[in-house]
């Protein structure tokens, strides 16, 4: 772990809040997220996790706190997110790849146009990257022709050609048919040993343990406890944790 | 029987060369239609920007509540009272091309239809797409272009295709502003013939054509877009 006194984080959550007119989804955050963590968020559905994840990148406006994201607060209305956020790659539920594109078109188009890479540069880095995830036949094939863990490892290398420094995960293998999530998974572990820096939601309990620096376990909108894996798992410490883990473990 | 037919053709089209007024009356038609469909595209995509960009952000308060005023105004008022207010009242006291009177007003009316069909496009696109391109990094702008329009684009060029081929027709009430466009042309035919039906059917059998024709087109457009699945 570098959680080590005097470094600074990558990511920095003080007292973030998010309502939804009444309802508070997120409840006074504050977390620690340094470079190399591999930080997992578990907890029952409803508990804030998106919200937490989506604050991460402003996909969610906060409604009180900051968000340090290398130094610089991202909730300050000046900073410009579209910077940012080519710094902090998502991947989603749902894929989202672009399916008017092929992949990689949906690959390049960042890069190409966020980043002035030119088209052969764009595409030797995305071809590079499809060969690791073992898709490069599939680069001129259109995302409908895919399966479902073949899309969110297009997904998962479209944010990766930004060359981010962190990757936000929502739930990545939730909408998989179980055949397809193990492929995902092997890539995202590819990363954590590359030491990306990564936060992850999910329901793969077994997962999180084997790859997780630390856990987070949210729970109305609060984070209820937090810890490195082995202790985390193994000897849980609030009510709520273990209630949860003995419903899903 | 078929000679009857055959001197009444003669008599409304041949003799002082009448067919002349079908002929020309069919260009200015098309004319009028053809720019019109290009100046309502134009302003129907401004104001789905406008009204989309209000519904998904809350900015360009201002903008978007003009937009409404024009969709509400245009949508609730007839077209010939729309043609006859640009005539008669807006251009009343300049002297005007007739031709460039009616595409403004038929442009004007087609946009609020057109605007309403974009921005159901847009809306139809899952919302995901766009956050996929806003978390790469992509401006609320950029997404739009290269993400968001392009799909909502396929999804309605059908019913696109389709408004067209209703302005088509609604041309024809160009001949309250004396405009002299196919159905003008049939009509003083009829007037100097006193022979209705040969020049009227004659103009109707030419919408009809010209309509099948389209929709000949968007047909196969439809049937295109259908089987391509991206
Ligand atoms: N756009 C929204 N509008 C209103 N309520 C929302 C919205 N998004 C999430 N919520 C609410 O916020 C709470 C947290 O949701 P979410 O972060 O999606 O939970 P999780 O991902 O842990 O399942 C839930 O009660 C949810 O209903
Ligand atoms: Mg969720």
């Amino acid at each position: 772990m570098n959680t080590e006194l005097g470094k600074t984080p990558l990511i920095e959550v003080m007292n973030l809040t998010k309502k939804f007119h009444d309802l508070k989804a997120l409840d006074d955050i504050s977390v620690k997220i340094y470079e190399g963590d591999v930080v997992f968020v578990i907890g029952p559905s409803g508990s804030g996790k998106s919200t937490f994840l989506r604050c991460l990148n402003r996909l969610e406006e906060s409604t009180g706190g900051k968000i340090l994201f290398e130094g610089i607060d991202i909730t300050d209305e000046k900073c410009d997110i579209d910077l940012h956020r080519q710094k902090m790659g998502m991947v989603f539920q749902q894929f989202n790849l672009f399916p008017h594109m092929t992949i990689l078109k949906n690959l390049t188009i960042g890069p190409q146009k966020l980043q002035n890479k030119t088209k052969e540069a764009a595409e030797a880095e995305a071809m590079r990257l499809l060969e690791r995830v073992g898709l490069a036949d599939r680069a001129q094939a259109y995302p409908s022709q895919l399966s479902g863990g073949q899309k969110q490892r297009i997904a998962i290398v479209r944010a990766l050609c930004m060359k981010p420094d962190v990757m936000l995960f929502d739930e990545p293998t939730s909408a998989l048919d179980p055949e397809m999530v193990g492929e995902v998974l092997a890539v995202m572990r590819d990363l954590a040993e590359e030491k990306m820096t990564m936060v992850v939601v999910t329901h793969e309990m077994g997962f999180a343990k084997e790859v997780a620096t630390r856990v987070i376990f949210m729970a109305d909108g609060k984070i209820m406890e937090e810890n490195e894996p082995g202790q985390f798992f193994e000897h849980p410490e609030s009510e709520r944790l273990k209630n949860f883990l003995s419903k899903v473990l | 029987m078929f000679e009857k037919l055959m001197n009444s053709f003669l008599h409304n089209f041949i003799e002082e060369e009448r067919w002349k007024y079908i002929a020309d009356g069919l260009f200015v038609t098309l004319q009028v239609t053809f720019f019109a469909v290009i100046l309502g595209i134009f302003l129907g995509f401004l104001v789905a920007m406008v009204r989309s960009t209000y519904d998904k952000t809350g900015k360009l308060k201002l903008l978007n509540f003009f937009c409404n005023l024009y969709l509400t105004v245009i949508r609730g008022t007839p077209v010939v009272v729309q043609l006859l207010i640009t005539y008669f009242v807006i251009f009343g006291s300049v002297n005007i091309d007739k031709v460039l009177v009616a595409v403004i007003a038929f442009g004007f009316n087609s946009g609020a239809y057109v605007a309403e069909i974009i921005r159901g496009g847009i809306m139809s696109v899952d919302q995901g797409q766009f956050e996929a391109g806003r978390s790469l990094g992509f401006s609320y702008f950029r997404t739009m272009i290269y993400i968001i329009l392009p799909q909502a684009l396929k999804n309605v060029l059908p019913a696109l295709a389709n408004e067209f081929i209703v302005l088509l027709k609604e041309t024809s009430v160009a001949g309250y502003i004396a405009l002299q466009d196919l159905t003008k042309g049939g009509d003083i035919i009829r007037s100097r013939t006193y022979d209705a039906f040969m020049p009227l059917i004659a103009v109707a059998v030419i919408y009809l054509l010209m309509v099948m024709l389209f929709n000949y087109f968007v047909k196969q457009l439809e049937r295109r877009l259908r089987n391509s699945e991206h």
